[in-house]
């Protein structure tokens, strides 16, 4: 019997032929991801040994540049550490400053065919990159960085094979919004995407859609390789590696086909992310004090594109924020180089430095009582952006921007229409 | 075998819940008088070493972030769930918080109720009712690290990390 894509990077890992769901697997570790709150005293150990200093990356990326004394002396624990052990691939406040998922794309840091975890959930985000990458705890990484291992219940496999490609103005985001309401959560299973549809998709686009695979509760997030991947990593990561396709006999736990061109905007309602999506007609007209584009899944290129053709020579509504967040200085340089960060301040956002921010209820937008946010992140949470009693709306980076525009929950379909997709 | 009143809890319970944002930066004591605050104010006040938690599906969905550490810095003996997020049951073993997954507790008790949890037989057993339930058991190296207090310890055993 076969095996999925996920059960072959884990077997190969882990030095075995095969793993089977229900098997607990400890597996090498090809790259650890620490971030700037794996420091914070109450759960940071000084580390004796590391297993590998290459595998290691740091980056700052919760709070930064630092917004509290607490947050600057996290770095000061990182860089101590990184010195210590010769860990080079440290990204300090500065020109490389990101939130790590997001740098780890743009380093091409995530390699095909291997293991890497984070400490931060949003990490099977390198799903993208056929890399099977899962978000861990605090202890989790310590146990990484000083074993080179770590252990993974193995869990069966989703399968969803896309065809077709998406309208213009619909994107990844509603894509996963669809998934969401539609199929709800996948807690204790693993999600492999794959069939013709994804050579439709960017790998910003692969990617928004990996990252939001831990919204649906699911350990491991991977799509098939193809060349558009094999390129992108061949020309900015010197390492070998070895890409991984599933089985034709794969065991999966269920087969779902997922046709792109049948993809509405839909907008998912506060407090959850899961079954709870909606129309966006059903809500427009929704009055919202902010608007936010940003955090590991909607900070790309592509998001920041089409936000700023959405507002390009029209005003954010009065009374409305809009804040914008690349996620990583490189995609902050790259944006002001095609112009959209002067296009999207012309029409009165915000952009900031890159960071988790608003979306972790950091610094940087953070919502008071009662207030409305429509956001293109990561998390709707009750309190997850600030006050408790905020309503958090979630949508795609072009009608977030739309939202924007008009004061209050609206589609942007008017700002695609002649488009082929 | 382990017994413990029982606090019941819904489907989709989330690591915010539980550890809200602006806790993230505090201390694990403090952290701990956080615990639900949201969506259960004065939870924490109320709750007695050794308690349980039952909860529905889905149980810690969300975030990294320790709290696990939180429910076992409450008190909390033992966790029983439908069924418990991957990323919360790996903190569940990494900070030593008892946490299985046992289909059908929710309908098996009633809050106040006293769960009795067998992990020899994997049973856990409503006295009220007489019910008996199957509990999915935990794979012995993760709970060897549940019953031990976590990875801290097993890590500065081997001369990995400072103890603390």
């Amino acid at each position: 019997m076969g095996m999925t894509i996920t059960e072959k990077i884990l077997a190969r890992a882990a030095g075995l032929r095969r793993v089977a769901p229900g098997d607990v697997a400890v597996v090498d570790v090809e790259t650890a991801c620490l971030i700037d709150l794996s420091f914070l005293p109450e759960g940071w150990r000084r580390v004796l040994k590391v297993a590998d200093p290459s595998k290691v990356v740091i980056v700052f990326d919760h709070l930064v540049p630092a917004p509290t004394a607490q947050a600057a002396e996290c770095m000061q624990t990182a860089r101590a550490f990184a010195r210590e052990f010769g860990i080079e691939r440290l990204h300090d406040v500065g020109p490389d400053q990101g939130i790590s998922h997001a740098v780890i794309a743009d380093k091409a840091y995530a390699l095909p065919g291997t293991v890497l975890v984070n400490a931060d959930s949003h990490t099977c985000s390198a799903g993208a990159f056929n890399c099977a990458a899962r978000g861990v705890g605090g202890p989790d990484m310590l146990y990484a960085v000083t074993t080179g291992k770590a252990w993974f219940r193995v869990g069966e496999t989703i399968r969803y094979d896309l065809s077709g490609a998406l309208r213009p103005g619909v994107s990844a985001k509603d894509i996963f919004l669809t998934i969401a309401g539609r199929w709800g959560a996948h807690v204790n299973q693993n999600i492999e995407y794959g069939g013709p549809g994804m050579a439709s998709m960017s790998l910003n686009a692969r990617r928004t859609l990996t990252t939001m695979g831990t919204e649906l509760s699911a350990e491991f997030v991977i799509f098939e390789p193809d060349d558009t991947l094999v390129e992108y990593v061949k020309a900015r990561n010197p390492k070998p590696f070895t890409p991984v396709m599933p089985d034709d006999d794969a065991t999966y736990k269920e087969r779902r086909s997922l046709d792109l061109g049948s993809i509405e905007p839909l907008v998912a309602l506060p407090d959850a992310v899961v079954n709870n999506s909606v129309g966006v007609s059903e809500v427009a007209g929704q009055k919202i004090d902010q608007a936010f584009i940003g955090a590991c899944c909607n900070g790309t290129l592509d998001d920041l594109a089409v936000a700023a053709r959405v507002v390009r020579g029209r005003k954010v509504a009065a009374g409305t924020r809009f804040i914008v967040t690349p996620s990583t200085e490189a995609i902050h340089r790259a944006a002001l180089a095609a112009g959209y960060v002067a296009t999207l301040m012309e029409a009165g956002a915000i952009v900031t430095p890159a960071t988790c921010g608003a979306c972790v209820g950091g610094h940087m937008g953070v919502l008071g009582p009662n207030e409305v946010c429509i956001t293109a992140s990561t998390r709707n949470f009750k309190g997850r952006m600030g006050d408790p009693s905020a309503r958090i709306y979630m949508a795609s980076p072009a009608t977030v921007a739309a939202s924007a525009l008009a004061g209050q929950i609206a589609g942007a379909g008017e700002f695609f229409q002649g488009d082929v997709s | 075998m382990r017994s413990g009143r029982v606090w019941k809890f819904g489907d989709n319970i989330n690591t915010d819940l539980m550890l809200p944002g602006p806790f993230l930066y505090r201390s694990a004591e403090e952290q701990a008088t956080a615990v639900f605050m949201n969506n259960r104010p004065g939870w924490v006040n109320e709750v007695e070493p050794g308690d349980t938690i039952v909860g529905g599906f889905n149980y810690g969905m969300g975030s990294s972030r320790p709290a696990a550490r939180s429910l076992r810095n409450c008190g909390i003996g033992f966790l029983l769930a439908e069924t418990i997020n991957g990323l919360f049951f790996r903190n569940a073993v990494n900070y030593g918080l008892l946490a299985c997954e046992c289909a059908g507790v929710s309908a098996a008790f009633e809050e106040g109720d006293t769960a009795e949890l067998d992990i020899d037989a994997w049973m856990v057993r409503n006295p009220r009712s007489g019910q008996t339930l199957d509990v999915s058991p935990v794979p012995q190296q993760l709970l060897t690290m549940m019953l031990g207090g976590g990875i801290y310890p097993v890590l500065a055993r081997e001369g990995l990390i400072a103890s603390p």
